[in-house]
Order: structure tokens, then sequence, then C-alpha cells
């Protein structure tokens, strides 16, 4: 369970983020949507603790992230290209993870194994490095890792952009079978209403660094949203 | 056209990240700029009269050595000056002509700093060579053919670029000359010499090195004309990458983990590449201190001066820049399950491990006696001990993003500068030389010794206490080092 606390975040006097209070409950597939700026981005790295919150905090599982560093056995999160390695081949960094998270080589590789449909023959042994890498290809390597090490709650920064659109059908299965584990908490951003409903069973929009809708997903939601933001 | 390049270039210069520093810096970097442009003036100037007073002729003196100083500047460009490939890309799809983009790209270099720098050397030297006599039409030619040769070099340095290994060639090439000299088996600057004497003693010579550089523009123009395409001469060099595994060091347990990450970081990175060449040409330092090279250096305190830059090469170079090193990923390692202690871990035996290899290729140096490689074996144990400490205390406030594919900024990165940095590192080399003068005006230059070591000794001995600190200190930094990483270039 995460919880939110009278978050705020402050730069030079402009206010980018303000929740007073938010709960997102274990097992929940947690949709973020909201245009540039409203403070979605702001909001997963407060979550991870890269940046500082002018007032209140984000419990994760009990932990306050800015108090202890507990929480990030079992928490994952890919929010851009600069969570890779530039320098090592996509392999090297599944290993390294795995390392960082107590997987051997078997289990990353039996992981690597599962998804290899996902990754279309263009990861996995294509003798380049990250940085060579298309910028649709980087993320999808972003994105597997963060599911070595079987984490209890997964971030993912707009994991549907860049992305073609094979393998953003291919995402969204993923997605929703990590959101079908209960233990599994899955925290999705995106600009893309579509996807996030289907996602997503419980959508959260965000204006100006507010919570401006909070609804369960059903029928009506991907209209609702529509009707929010086409002004 | 021209004229909005110019006002691109202006504003890239004045809003560079290394300009928009803060003002304390800038006066800094205008003392230093000054220092040297002094340096230069004062050489120029100087040179003449000094070698007068050695009953030499200063035009055959200077002549003697050009070909080393036209060789070392080549060298110098190749490590440091870089080609401006990447800002052509935006230009590429307006309406400007081709040519107008190369001319305007290699015409860019001439300003560059390491051409005009020459300029403070050679305008005041031939300025006093007229007014003392030298036929000054023959003064102007020789001037012009030395120039011509130093542009020659910055148009080979744009051909040869990005073609890695040219460089060390070159390097070896001129330590092998130079050695060759010093020995006295093979003294090159007599075929030369005599080759720069004829460019002030014939009018016409001055003509070779300025058709060469005619035809070196031409060359590289017409190269870079065909090679403006983004799959060709504007691509990014993509290495062929290899897997590796690296399993010996699973043992070591996590810091084995980031052992791999940063052997793999050393190996496939420009600038760290670039900084571990440094570290070695670091082992050739101290011949300087030890040969009577230079008279004021050959003393004792200098002496451990020496020990510590000869057997600390690389933890000086690559330690000041930890952990910037990891600056392009540095969330990633904030959000990943990492104690910080088993990172700081790894660097230092990263650094532990240079220094006694460094100090064991140092062996040679026993040839100048016990004493000097006791010296360096004493420098080595105080930067286990203590520096290795101190520089990565020092990294907590390195807030300078590294971009790893370029090979500049090797020679201490001009953003790196910052006043707590430079506190941390005045124990760095202040402390020992300081202790080991103690002990040797009181009693013996071994007691001086000793007690450097000793320093090491107790250092190592307070590592735990001292990771303690560093940890600390790298936590209290967390958001502002994470916030600074952000901003690239």
């Amino acid at each position: 369970m995460i919880q939110v606390n009278n978050l705020t975040k402050t730069y030079n006097g402009t206010t980018v983020l303000n929740i007073e209070a938010l709960e997102i409950k274990q097992g929940e597939s947690f949709g973020l949507v909201g245009n540039n700026g409203a403070g979605k981005t702001t909001f997963f790295s407060l979550l991870l603790d890269l940046i500082q919150a002018s007032t209140g905090n984000i419990v994760n599982h009990g932990i306050d992230v800015s108090k202890s560093e507990a929480w990030k056995p079992f928490t994952a999160s890919f929010l851009d290209e600069s969570f890779l390695i530039s320098y090592l081949t996509p392999e090297e960094y599944f290993y390294f993870i795995g390392d960082l998270r107590g997987q051997n080589k078997a289990d990353v590789d039996a992981l690597l194994a599962k998804h290899e449909e996902f990754f279309n023959g263009e990861i996995l042994k294509n003798k380049k490095y990250l940085r060579d890498l298309s910028k649709g290809n980087q993320k999808k390597v972003g994105i597997i890792a963060t599911l070595i090490g079987n984490p209890s709650v997964v971030i993912l920064d707009e994991p549907f952009a860049n992305l073609d659109p094979t393998t953003q059908f291919r995402l969204k299965k993923i997605i929703k079978e990590l959101a079908d584990d209960p233990a599994v908490t899955v925290l999705v951003s995106s600009h893309d209403l579509q996807h996030t409903v289907e996602v997503s069973d419980r959508i959260v929009a965000m204006q100006k660094g507010q919570v401006v809708k909070d609804i369960q997903t059903s029928q009506e939601t991907l209209k609702e949203l529509e009707e929010f933001f086409a002004v | 056209m021209i004229s909005k390049f110019l006002y691109l270039e202006w504003k890239a210069f004045t809003r560079s990240a290394s300009f928009a520093s803060n003002l304390a810096l800038k006066i800094l970097m205008g003392f230093v700029a000054a220092y040297f442009i002094l340096i230069f003036l004062g050489l120029g100037v100087g040179a003449f009269y000094i070698l007068k007073k050695m009953k030499l002729d200063p035009i055959v003196a200077v002549n003697q050595f050009l070909f080393y100083y036209v060789v070392m500047d080549l060298i110098v460009r190749m490590m440091l000056q870089k080609i401006p490939v990447l800002n052509i890309r935006p230009l590429l799809n307006f309406p400007i002509k081709r040519e107008t983009i190369v001319h305007f790209s290699l015409g860019k270099t001439i300003l560059s700093f390491f051409n005009l720098l020459h300029a403070f050397f050679l305008i005041p030297f031939s300025v006093v060579l007229i007014i003392e006599g030298y036929n000054p039409l023959l003064v102007v030619f020789w001037y012009l053919a030395i120039y011509a040769l130093l542009y020659c070099n910055n148009f080979i340095n744009i051909l040869l670029s990005n073609k890695d290994g040219l460089f060390m060639i070159f390097l070896g090439l001129s330590a092998v000359l130079a050695g060759l000299q010093y020995y006295e088996i093979f003294d090159i600057t007599a075929f030369m010499g005599p080759v720069f004497q004829s460019f002030y003693n014939t009018y016409w010579a001055f003509g070779i090195p300025v058709l060469a550089l005619v035809a070196l523009y031409i060359i590289s123009f017409k190269y870079f004309k065909n090679n403006l395409y983004l799959d060709a001469g504007l691509s990014t060099k993509h290495d062929e990458a290899k897997t590796e595994d690296l399993t010996w060091l699973n043992q070591f347990g996590t810091i084995g983990t980031f052992l791999k990450n940063d052997i793999k970081l050393i190996k496939r990175n420009k600038r760290s590449k670039t900084t571990v060449g440094l570290s070695i040409m670091f082992l050739f330092y101290g011949l300087l201190f030890f040969t009577n090279g230079i008279p004021m250096y050959n003393n004792p305190t200098m002496h451990i001066f020496a020990g510590i830059f000869v057997s600390g090469g690389f933890l000086i170079t690559f330690g000041q820049f930890v952990p910037s090193w990891d600056s392009s990923y540095y969330q990633l390692m904030m959000t990943q399950n990492i104690p910080y202690r088993g990172y700081l871990s790894s660097k230092w035996w990263l650094m532990v491990i240079a220094t006694i290899i460094t100090t064991v290729i140092a062996a040679p140096y026993l040839y100048f006696g016990w004493q000097v490689y006791l010296t360096i074996i004493v420098g080595a144990i105080y930067n286990i001990g203590v520096n290795s400490h101190l520089v990565l205390l020092g990294g907590a406030f390195t807030k300078t993003p590294i971009d790893l594919s370029s090979g500049k900024g090797a020679f201490g990165d001009k953003k790196a500068f910052n006043i707590k940095t430079m506190l941390i590192s005045l124990p760095q080399l202040g402390l020992p030389m300081l202790v080991y003068w103690l002990g040797s005006r009181f009693d013996s230059a071994t007691t001086g010794l000793a007690l450097v070591a000793l320093l090491g000794v107790i250092g190592f001995a307070f590592k735990e206490k001292a990771f303690t600190l560093i940890e600390k200190t790298y936590k209290s930094e967390k958001y502002a080092t994470i916030a600074a990483y952000k901003q690239k270039g």
C-alpha cells in the first residue's frame, strides 16, 4: 500500500504538485493521466525519493521513502533512458540489475525467455550497446528490467511512448498480467487515455499538480476522460 | 548567412554550461587564461635573450626544437581538440548551401584556442627578432611557415579524427625519438633543424608549408562535403558490442557486481580511456623529478610529491570524478537496491588495485636508487590510506555530469572546480609534503618517509570510520547531485 500525505513540491514559489491525500492499495493497477506539466513525473520522482518534497511525505508499504531506503528491494521503476547504463549490452544490463536484486543468471535468463516475444528479436544477442539501440528498443529493455526480482511495486513513466503498435499491444498484456497478481501494485503514467484505461483498474487525472479526477475504471471511463481533456 | 552562423556560435559559447558557471569561477578561469598567455608572452620575448645569453643564435636554436614543438602540438590536438560535428545536424535541412556549411565549420576551427595560443609565443618572438636586426621580410616568411605548419596540424587532426590508435602511435614515436636523442644515438633535430632554418634562410621555402596547408584545406573540404550525410560523416560510430560476464568477479559479492560494471565503464567509453591514458603518463611524471631534468624539482620534499603522483595517477585522475562516472544513470543507482557502502567500496577497491599495479609498474624507478623507489612506495601507502578516502569524500561535492562519449575535459573539468573539493584536495599533496619536510628537517629523510607511511597506515586503520563519514556525506548531497546530473552539457 502506498499512502500520500499532504504532499507538495514547490520550485521558487511555484507549487508544481499538491496532493492532500491519496491511497493506492496493494495489488491495484493505478493509472495516472494528465497533460504536460500536470505533475506526473514529479509525483513518481517523489515516490522514488529522487527529489525532496517541500511538505508531506509518501509512505510505501509502511516505509517513509525519504527517511529509509528499505522500500528499494521491493520497488522497481523505469522513468526514462537515464535509468539505462549506456555502455552495457542489454544482457549485461539485465544481469547487473539481477545481481542488485539478488537474482542469479538463471533467474534472469528465465525471465528474458518469457519475454522474448516482447523483445521481437531486436534486443538480445544483437551485438549492440544500449546507447546504440533505438529509443523504442531502449524502452523495452528498461521496462523488462523492472520485472527482475518479482518486485511488489512497479512504476512506469510513459511506458507506451516511442513503442511501435505491436509492442504497445504486447506491453498492455504484460501490464495486465502484472495487475492480475494481487501482490503487485502497478503504477503507470501516460498521455494516452485509451491505453491507460485498458490496463488500469483505477485512474487518477492530474492537472497543474492537483488530483482532479479519481475513478474506478468502468465502461464509461474513457468517455468521461475524453470529455474532461477535450477543452 | 555567415553572420547568422556567427550569431549561433556566440549563443552557443555564452550559454555553454562551463561559461554559465558562477562568477568566482569565471574570474578564476580568467586568471588561468591570463597566466598562460603571460607565460607564452614571456617565453616569446624572453626566449630570444635567454638563448642569446647562452651564446646561441636564437633562431637557429628555436628551429632546432620546432620539430618537437609541432609534433607535440599535433599530439595535444589529437587528445583534446574536438571536431564540431554535431552542431551541423540542425542546419542540414535548411536552405543553406552545403559548401557554406563546410567552409564555415572548417573555418571555425581556425579560431580554435589550440591555434591562437601559438600566436602568443610566435608573434613576440618574431617582433623581437625584427627589433634585433634580423631581416624583417624573412622573419615574416618564417613566421608564416611555422603558422602554416601548425594549421596543417589543425586539418590533419580533423581528417584523422575518430582514429583512436593514431594518437598512441604518434606519442610512442615521439617518445622513441626523444629517447634516442637523449641517449645521443640519433638526433632528429639535426635533420629537421636545417629544414626549419631554411624557412628563414631562403625566400621560397616558406611556400612549401603554405601550399601544404592549402592542399590540406581542399582535401578536408572535399572530404567533409562528400560525407555531409547523417549516415556518413555525421553518424556516430557504433562499436560492435560483446557481452562479457567477468564471472571471476562474482566471488566478491556486491563489490564484484560494481567492479564488473566499472571495468566495462573504463573499457568502453572514450572519456574513461583517456583518463587511463593520462594516469599512465603520470607514471613518467616522476622522471622530471628524479633525473635532474628540472633542478628545482630535485629535492627530497618534491620527491615525495612525485612519489604520490607516480603511484596515484589513476587515483587522482579517475577518483576525483567519482561518482560523476555514473552520472548518466545516477537515478537508476538511487532507485536500485544498492547499499551506498558497497558502491563506494567498489570504487575504493578499484583505486587501491590500480595504485598497487601502478606501483609495481613503477619498479624501473629502482634505476635511480632504492631511496627513490621507496619514496614511490610510501606515496602509494599514503594514497591508499588517506588519498583514496579524500577523493571519495571530495566526490560527494563534485556535481559535474560526465559525458562518457567525449574525450574532452580529462585534464580536470573546469566545472568540477568548487571550493569544497579544493579544500579536501589540499591534504592530498600538502600534508605528506609537510610531514616529510618536518621529518627530514629534524631527523632524517628516512624518518620523513616513515612518518608519511605512518599517516597512510593510520588512514587505513580508520577506513570504516572514514567510510561512515563519506556515506553520510553522499546521502546528504543526494538530491543536489541528482538534480545536477540531470542538466546535461
